[in-house]
């Protein structure tokens, strides 16, 4: 059966059905919707919320919970999210799963509340010291909001790392029907790791640690971790395109400006101009895949709600196959498909 | 032959990595005879601070965590809450506790957390270096309060009991001192007594304990514990600060 949901309360909600047992977080516009939904429905499930003091203390409540061996998950949005790194890189080098929801809005610093992407880099790029990566997830749509948290769940720990979920202001205040169908979870091998006060039960104590004083010994955790990440890369990347043999340019976005670049692939076929889309689902691991592209395809127009981040990751797909241009609104401004379809008409025309 | 003493079953076999002298060993000693005594070493989380106690999660025989700089009490409290049926305990120093981790110890006390809290107070930054912390004594001498702790400067050095003593949710707050066999004994008492309210679900508790850093302050060992004595007991008056338990 299918409800009428806002974005964030379809994650809250997806988060419950993937058998979250706690959620710890700290209020910030616009993913205040989630904390809010959480405070009720985890408490009427006999589940654990807490209110924080701070990003700081909430990210390392989670590193608590998901040290216990149970599936946790923290909302925030840009300037939040920058506070959680260093839990981050804490979560990923002890390789604790968590599901971290970031619904961006634009900045630098305080900047506004509107929806943006401008925080990309932040959580492909990381931000907490070291060489670590987490998976991102990045939906489009309210169902899709759902499925793939459910499915950040199970990737956080079937690889034991802290799983990103992005969205822009605009999904998690968007209103779509949504389905909650039944879920069967990953099965983690709890005592392999957890501290949970049940050595005793056990026989053996278990240890969550990331200190490492031994070069030796540290730089074979690094190469472990990189094995780990060789993995994801290999098997979890996610995309949609619908660029095929005969089109001469390929637009790229993720999330709710897809579909706007969605309209725009249209409107500019109807107009003859031969265009397909590309949408990475992860940001990382990057669907480099995608950018396989047919020979016809001559020109690449990357279309974020930012000055420019995946770009870079675009381009780094491409390997000098085709140029990459650019087009993107930022601090809330939101592009039209028209003035993605001018960008696209301007950039096929090229010296014309 | 009888055997008249034995390491504690509560510690690992591992050898202690602190400097002679020093009183994080007398503690864990203390934390690891009361764990054993109160029969909870098997179901007990500790988790261990970025300080010179850094590698307690080694030392302790149960389950350990490593907690980032600060941030213990948060760590603890996701541990407590999602497994309620365990003994959850933080062990902080000054700067981790009293500096960067202000707000989550206070926060913590502040939701009356059921953890237990052991608050190493040396008045110094003991790995790093020996720089000066929010509890170095005035007038004291760091590497980085090179002409002593100035109050006009640096301000007074924080009363960690004192302040935490203003929140009605801390249930149990007692400073103690580890500079003769005396008040090991009493420091011992006190940590017996805040795991006994943890596990009667009484809320936080937390031993705050002068200790020793003679490395840090340059001296030997028997000037360190001389030291505790005449310079940080007059300005940390030993005694307990709330008691839930004691008040009718
Ligand atoms: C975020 C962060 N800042 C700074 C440090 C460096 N650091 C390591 S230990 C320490 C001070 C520890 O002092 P204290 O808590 O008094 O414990 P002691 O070493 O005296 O036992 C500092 C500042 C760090 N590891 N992480
Ligand atoms: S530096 Fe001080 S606190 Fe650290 S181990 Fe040495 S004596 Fe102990």
């Amino acid at each position: 059966m299918k409800t009428l949901m806002k974005g964030n309360e379809a994650i809250s909600q997806a988060a419950i059905v993937a058998g979250c047992k706690a959620f710890f977080g700290y209020p910030i516009t616009p993913q205040n919707e989630i904390p809010e939904y959480m405070s009720a429905a985890m408490v009427n499930a006999g589940r654990v919320f807490v209110q924080a003091e701070s990003e700081v203390a909430a990210i390392n409540m989670i590193y608590g919970g998901a040290a216990a061996g149970v599936r946790v998950m923290t909302s925030s949005s840009s300037p939040g999210i920058a506070l959680k790194q260093e839990g981050i890189s804490y979560l990923a080098a002890a390789k604790l799963p968590c599901v971290i929801v970031s619904v961006m809005r634009c900045g630098p610093g305080l900047g506004g509340i509107l929806p943006s992407q401008s925080d990309y880099f932040q959580v492909v790029k990381g931000g907490g010291n070291g060489d670590y990566y987490t998976p991102v997830y990045a939906p489009n749509s309210v169902q899709e909001s759902v499925d793939l948290t459910i499915k950040a769940f199970d990737i956080a720990d079937k690889y034991r790392t802290p799983v990103f979920v992005v969205v822009d202001g605009t999904l998690g205040q968007m209103m779509e029907p949504v389905e909650f169908k039944p879920v069967t979870p990953y099965q983690i091998d709890v005592d392999s790791f957890a501290t949970n006060g049940q050595s005793g039960k056990r026989g053996y104590r278990n240890m969550v640690n990331s200190l490492n004083l031994s070069a030796i010994g540290l730089e074979k955790s690094n190469f472990e971790l990189k094995a780990t990440y060789d993995e994801i890369r290999k098997n979890e990347a996610m995309y949609e395109s619908s660029v095929k043999d005969g089109d001469e340019i390929a637009l790229v976005a993720y999330g709710v400006p897809s579909r706007i670049a969605l309209n725009a692939v249209k409107a500019l076929n109807d107009k003859g101009v031969k265009a397909g889309l590309i949408r990475p689902i992860t940001l990382w691991p990057f669907p480099d895949e995608a950018f396989k592209l047919p020979a016809s395809v001559k020109i690449v127009l990357v279309c974020e709600l930012s000055m420019g981040q995946m770009i870079d990751d675009v381009r780094l797909a491409l390997n000098g196959s085709v140029p990459a241009h650019f087009y993107g609104r930022t601090g809330g401004v939101i592009f039209e498909p028209e003035e993605l379809v001018d960008a696209a008409i301007k950039v096929v025309g090229g010296g014309k | 032959m009888a055997i008249i003493y034995e390491k504690s079953k509560g510690l690992t076999e591992r050898p202690l990595t602190y400097c002679p002298g020093c009183s994080h060993g007398i503690v864990h000693k203390l934390i690891a005879e009361t764990l054993v005594e109160l029969n909870l070493l098997d179901h007990t989380v500790a988790i261990a601070p970025v300080g010179c106690s850094v590698f307690a999660y080694d030392f302790f025989n149960c389950d350990g965590v490593q907690a980032a700089h600060g941030r213990a009490p948060a760590v603890a409290t996701g541990i407590k809450r999602v497994a309620p049926e365990s003994i959850v305990f933080t062990y902080q120093g000054d700067g981790d506790l009293a500096a960067i981790g202000t707000a989550e110890t206070i926060h913590a006390a502040h939701r009356g957390e059921n953890i237990t809290v052991i608050f190493i107070n040396n008045a110094i930054y003991g790995m790093t270096g020996g720089q000066l912390a929010p509890t170095t004594l005035v007038g004291q001498k760091t590497s980085t309060s090179p002409f002593g702790r100035n109050v006009a400067h640096q301000g007074l050095p924080i009363k960690v009991c004192e302040m935490l003593a203003a929140i009605p949710s801390s249930y149990y707050l007692e400073r103690t001192s580890v500079h003769d066999v005396p008040h090991i004994r009493k420091t011992k008492a006190a940590i017996k007594k805040a795991f006994q309210y943890q596990v009667d679900g009484k809320g936080f508790s937390m031993v705050e304990i002068l200790s020793g850093c003679p490395v840090g302050w340059n001296v030997s060992p028997v000037e360190s514990m001389k030291f505790i004595k005449e310079q940080m007991m007059p300005y940390y008056p030993l005694g307990v600060y709330r008691d839930g338990g004691a008040e009718i």
